[in-house]
């Protein structure tokens, strides 16, 4: 089997597997896997930015909540539909990474990661002085409000499992697809140059502020895309999505799963979700675990589960 | 010679850093198809001068033109595309990566023009200018090896496959053969007269033996400005050139 064609196989394989699953659940299980699925959309996008092109942001979750604000907002004063008000989301995520990226690519490194956390930072506390617009971080429920989707006839409520799980696979499924056009592509393989090598890849004849403005368009395209299914499929929208606890997040299970792989990041959300669900059933100190497993990861598995999967096995691994 | 237009030109370039003079007033000319050769002692501005060229670093004063135009204001992909390539003094490969991406980022940079070629340039085509550039320089065997497990010398062959991939038409060395061994230059020089045949290389060069082998002209360069020009011969018996460089 060619290479292109292994990785193709590998990447369907989940999705099929990954469509079956439903169908083997239990319910409690089948939400959690939903949900998983939708954050893992959103630490895709993370990772087209740290793995793919070398940017430590430290301020996705203004992304995640563009998508969820300009998603939830629509939905819950105007009562604009799914299908727009997923569009509108997508909209928010990308037209804020790109102005965020025009000012905050002429940094690099450390100054990248300090200037993008401040922006997250302002809209978060955007998102809780504009209280009387937003409810702040009491947020507010969208299931009243969020007319069923209509399919050839059919009406599909957003609050029906079998919908919630298959519309998150479907967001899960297009980020992926994405990352791995991405990965295999061109402007991948500038966007690596560029993590590689910054001053090389400029004297090879790539402009890299416009690479990396199109990494971070994409980087807020998926991030978005994951923040405004996560607000019409779980029906709440609040200011929590927007702080740093929700920045800090993707960079966690993008670390875990392995950074610039393309399926770590799915890994690494899957374990840290049931991780923490796990432990905090036994405990109220669960960061004390996730801290354990990150320091256990830091020591044994640096490159995450997938990069170190990638570097002893597999090379093939996109 | 003088009826034919350079294919570069400084004009009175300097590059300052601080306090410092690291070029002063440089005018050069390189006539298309040459070998030229610029030496001089560690510190005489030879790197800051190609860097300004390649466009690595921007020109305190002067100008630079390339087949008559003005690319002084240019920004360095800006300068590739016109046919400048550079290899780095200090080795400057993509060492994560294997050989055949190293060079293919180069490769597909002339395939992408238009917005569906920038998209998907087609593998094939740039596998087919990946393996004319490694093969030119003799690392084909070794397209699936990492840059970082290869041997030193292979990695600065691997460098100069990279800027060969972009097909140039001015070619800046920067001390190509340093570090390389009594037959590795052999091999290197007659790599290099090979490449001449089809695009002028500027060379900055230590060893004296490389450069009496290959250029067809040399300028000398100490404290920032240019001290003589000449054929290798016309340098070698040149009394300011044997004073300050050559150590006679």
């Amino acid at each position: 089997m060619s290479a292109g064609r292994r990785i193709l196989a590998l990447h369907l394989g989940v999705l099929a597997a990954l469509l079956l699953l439903q169908f083997a659940l239990p319910p409690y299980h089948h939400t959690n896997v939903a949900r998983i699925l939708v954050l893992a959309g959103y630490a895709i996008g993370y990772n087209v930015l740290l793995g793919y092109t070398g940017l430590m942001s430290l301020g996705h979750a203004m992304f995640f909540a563009a998508g969820m604000y300009g998603a939830g907002l629509p939905v819950y004063y105007l009562g604009v539909g799914a299908p727009a008000a997923f569009g509108l989301g997508l909209a928010s995520g990308v037209g804020l990474a790109l102005a965020f990226g025009l000012m905050a690519l002429r940094t690099s490194g450390p100054s990248f990661l300090i200037v993008s956390l401040m922006f997250a930072q302002a809209l978060f506390l955007a998102t809780l002085y504009f209280n009387d617009v937003t409810l702040g971080d009491q947020g507010f429920i969208l299931s009243d409000k969020l007319a069923p989707l209509g399919l050839g006839g059919a009406q599909f409520g957003f609050h029906e499992p079998g919908v919630k799980y298959n519309v998150a696979l479907a967001i899960f499924a297009a980020c992926l697809a994405t990352a791995l056009a991405l990965r295999l592509s061109a402007l991948g393989r500038v966007l690596i140059g560029i993590r590689e090598n910054e001053e090389r890849t400029r004297l090879l004849g790539y402009d890299s502020f416009r690479y990396k403005l199109v990494a971070l368009g994409v980087s807020g395209a998926l991030a978005s895309a994951a923040g405004a299914g996560y607000a019409l499929l779980f029906s709440y929208v609040g200011s929590t999505f927007a702080s740093i606890l929700f920045s800090i997040y993707p960079l966690l299970w993008t670390l875990l799963g392995g950074v610039g792989t393309v399926l770590g990041p799915l890994l690494g959300t899957a374990l840290m979700f049931y991780l923490v669900d796990t432990v905090s059933g036994v405990t109220s100190s669960y960061l004390l675990f996730v801290g354990a497993a990150l320091i256990a990861l830091v020591l044994w598995f640096p490159q995450g589960l997938l990069g170190t999967v990638r570097s002893r096995w597999l090379p093939w691994l996109p | 010679m003088a009826a034919v237009a350079p294919l570069l030109a400084t004009q009175a370039l300097s590059k300052h850093f601080g306090g410092l003079a690291a070029v002063r007033e440089v005018s050069l000319q390189i006539q298309s198809g040459e070998i030229r050769a610029i030496i001089g002692p560690n510190g005489a501005g030879k790197t800051t001068l190609v860097g300004m060229i390649c466009g690595r670093h921007v020109p305190s004063s002067g100008r630079i033109l390339y087949r008559g135009s003005d690319i002084t204001a240019l920004r360095p992909w800006q300068r590739l595309r016109l046919g400048i390539a550079y290899t780095f003094q200090v080795t400057s490969i993509f060492k994560g990566l294997s050989c055949y991406e190293n060079v293919a980022l180069p490769a597909q940079r002339g395939l992408m023009q238009g917005f569906f070629a920038r998209l998907a340039p087609g593998e094939p085509a740039v596998a087919a200018r990946v393996r004319a550039a490694l093969e030119a320089v003799g690392l084909a065997d070794l397209a699936g090896q990492r840059a970082d497990e290869l041997a030193y010398g292979h990695q600065r062959l691997l460098e100069l496959a990279m800027a060969l991939a972009t097909g140039p038409q001015l070619l800046i060395l920067d001390e190509p053969t340093q570090g390389l061994a009594e037959g590795e230059i052999t091999a290197f020089c007659a790599l290099i007269r090979r490449v001449a045949e089809q695009a002028t290389v500027l060379l900055i060069e230590h060893n004296m033996q490389v450069v009496l082998a290959l250029a067809r002209r040399v300028t000398v360069m100490d404290a920032g400005e240019i001290l003589a020009e000449g054929t290798p011969a016309e340098i070698e018996r040149h009394p300011a050139v044997q004073k300050a460089y050559l150590g006679r």
